[in-house]
């Protein structure tokens, strides 16, 4: 059975995420990140950020709130049960701190199918409230047997 | 800051994620789907047990290069993974890396992820700024 590739190009509406010095603490923590940075102010500001800085990764937690409503579209018709998170690319600009409004927008780049296998591939990017660009994300899910 | 030179391994970077840190983990980043967090759950639908989240095992690599280039977090500017293998938690992560090419004031750091001989992450391309 041949993948739809009817949403190839397809934008879904943006999400947008304030970033808190706390959870920014929970993430660091998780990931066992010890650096004072993302979790004292002093210490931020002091290393020349506006305020308590994210980890570059913390970026899949303002993301992938934008992407969820892509990955269960029916256009897309991505199957689930056989679906496994194939490869994950983020390239990073300004810095996310403490007290940022991240807004991220996701689209659909490609789908595709290559030895028996869909390729499912999304972008998404977040820019801040001044309008720079935070991350900019590739997420690729692989879906066997199409 | 750190000298990375082509050729030479970054520090290595050993975590044993503890049984509930895949709860944790999915507290901090929001992805609460069973089959992280439930046995149960993972074993009905083929799994050996409840896996790792790939973005967890994700956030180790960029860890490790952070901490390569300084530990600056400004310094990663790109990271490029490929999910290869299943990770499971009670088992020793160990994330290597190697220099590939310096230029412009940029290194690329080809970085791996590994249980014993699963590469649970491959041909990870880390892009830190010296």
């Amino acid at each position: 059975m041949p993948v739809k590739t009817e949403a190839v190009g397809k934008e879904w509406p943006t999400t947008t995420y304030e970033v808190g010095k706390e959870k920014i603490g929970e993430y660091a923590r998780a990931v066992g990140i010890d650096n004072p940075v993302h979790f004292d102010r002093g210490a931020a500001v002091e290393a020349g950020f506006r305020d308590v800085v994210a980890p570059p990764m913390f970026c899949v937690v303002y993301g992938a709130p934008a992407l969820a409503p892509a990955m269960f579209d029916p256009e897309v018709e991505m199957n689930f049960a056989a679906m496994v998170h194939g490869a994950q690319e983020f390239a990073w600009g300004e810095p996310a701190c403490s007290g940022d409004e991240i807004t991220t927008s996701a689209k659909c780049l490609e789908i595709y199918e290559k030895d028996g296998k869909g390729f499912y591939v999304f972008e998404t990017r977040s820019v801040n409230q001044n309008g720079d660009e935070v991350v900019r994300g590739t997420w690729t899910n692989i879906v066997r047997g199409v | 800051m750190s000298q990375l030179d082509v050729g030479e391994g970054i520090p290595e970077l050993r975590v044993t994620p503890d049984k509930y840190l895949p709860h944790r983990y999915a507290g901090a980043s929001g992805d609460f789907n069973p089959i992280h967090i439930d046995p149960e759950f993972a074993k009905g639908v083929g799994l050996p047990g409840n896996i790792l989240h790939g973005l967890y095992m994700m956030g180790l690599v960029a860890r490790a290069n952070t901490e390569a280039a300084g530990g600056d977090p400004r310094a990663l500017k790109r990271l490029a993974v490929q999910f290869r293998g299943m990770g499971a938690p009670e088992q020793e992560i160990v994330v290597t890396g190697r220099v590939e090419s310096v230029a412009d004031g940029r290194a690329t750091i080809d970085t791996v992820a590994a249980q014993g001989e699963n590469q649970t992450i491959r041909n990870a391309q880390a892009e830190v700024e010296l």
